[in-house]
């Protein structure tokens, strides 16, 4: 993955050595993108299959976007590059996610 | 339910759009509330955020996540920034943003650390500093809709002067028991010295787990770490606690 300056990243800012916010914070940057609220989905860790709602991922700001670790493993679950033009979304740390859509 | 009022049609990504800034209000030395108007705003949940978008001239920008402190009120919304020293964007929302200045933001989002009013459990509610600001957004909700549940707040900070919502806070809530944690320097007439939250001012003044209370616990990543610790070590369902981290370390 390539990424411009820091400008390029919507400036996402970087969190204090070891500092982390809740998957909350990933509602903003995955509406872009989709039209369901993805941080209230269950999603299950591709290294532990530890499952659990997206809000609890434990989110690290680090340039050059997100990164998303599984708040039981710590292994990186998603991956978030916000770019001018194009958002990369890696999800490859996640095995199933189970999203509540409500009645039609 | 309300999250009909809050979602968004099928295909309908959410963008960015622009708020002006109608009025300010200081709450603290170092907080204010900034009253916005936003045109065709969709309503929210008590607990949810927005982001906001700063660009500066040369293009460069950057965003941050701020939580709604007011209940929903058609197209007005409140925000409440505490200044943190040396921040890149609190301090130009705190000191410089004026009414009539336009701000760009994208919300309501997040659907996980909300109250709503249909809830018919105790509520728990533990906040550090400017965590209080989405904790004020469910108990004003809980006011606006009438709600009999009840509520206990803790509220962590480190000094008097730091109160958020004082006037608000002192004429009280019927049925909201709100508890101050005085980290560094406590009023005269307070009972417990200064220092930080600690398990038996959680059991104290929290709720015992057997009430299967929801907690939403909010604030700085090093408060919130230890409150939720605190809460699921008394015997709450780590189930049952939600956290909010607005990053940075403890007060
Ligand atoms: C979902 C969510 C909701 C939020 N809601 C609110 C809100 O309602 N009101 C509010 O005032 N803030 C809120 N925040 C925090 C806010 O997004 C910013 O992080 C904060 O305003 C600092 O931004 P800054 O640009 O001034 O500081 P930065 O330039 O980003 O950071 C400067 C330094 O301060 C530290 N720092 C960052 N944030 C904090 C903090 N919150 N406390 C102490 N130190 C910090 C950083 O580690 C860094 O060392 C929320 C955060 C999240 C993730
Ligand atoms: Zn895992």
């Amino acid at each position: 993955m390539t990424a411009g300056t820091p400008a390029d990243t919507a400036g996402i800012p970087p969190d204090a050595e070891g500092g982390y916010i809740d998957g909350n914070a990933l509602a903003g940057p995955l509406a872009e993108l989709f039209a369901v609220d993805l941080t209230a989905a269950t999603s299950q860790c591709a290294h532990c299959s530890n499952t659990g709602p997206v809000a609890r991922l434990h989110v690290y700001r680090q340039a050059p976007g997100l990164v998303a670790r599984c708040q039981q493993c710590g292994q990186v679950m998603l991956r978030l590059v916000r770019a001018p033009e194009t958002v990369w979304l890696d999800t490859s740390g996640i095995t199933v996610l189970s999203i509540p859509v409500g009645a039609d | 339910m309300a999250r009909t009022a809050v979602s968004r049609r099928l295909g309908d990504r959410l963008r960015w759009r622009v708020a002006e800034v109608t009025e300010r209000r200081a709450e603290s030395a170092t907080a204010v509330t900034l009253v916005l108007e936003v045109p065709e705003w969709p309503g929210h949940l008590a607990g949810q955020h927005v982001d906001i978008r700063l660009t500066a001239e040369d293009g460069y920008s950057t965003q941050r996540s701020y939580s709604i402190a007011s209940a929903p009120d058609g197209t007005r919304l409140e925000l409440t920034v505490q200044r943190v020293v040396e921040g890149e964007v609190s301090p130009y929302l705190v000191d410089e943003l004026m009414p009539g200045d336009q701000l760009e933001l994208r919300g309501p989002v997040g659907g996980w650390f909300v109250w709503q009013p249909e809830q018919e459990e105790p509520v728990l509610l533990v906040a550090g500093g400017s965590g209080l600001v989405p904790l004020m957004c469910m108990i004003r909700s809980r006011r606006a809709a009438g709600s009999r549940v009840p509520f206990r707040v803790l509220y962590s900070l480190r000094s008097p002067a730091e109160l958020l919502y004082g006037p608000e806070i002192r004429q009280g809530t019927p049925g909201v028991d709100l508890t101050h944690i005085y980290t560094r320097e406590a009023p005269q007439q307070s009972a417990r010295p200064p220092g930080r939250i600690t398990p038996d001012d959680l059991a104290r003044h929290g709720w015992p787990p057997d009430f299967a209370p929801t907690c939403y616990v909010c604030g700085p990543t090093a408060f919130v770490e230890k409150a939720a610790a605190y809460l699921v070590l008394l015997g709450h369902d780590p189930e049952r606690v939600r956290t909010e981290r607005f990053g940075g370390g403890e007060d």
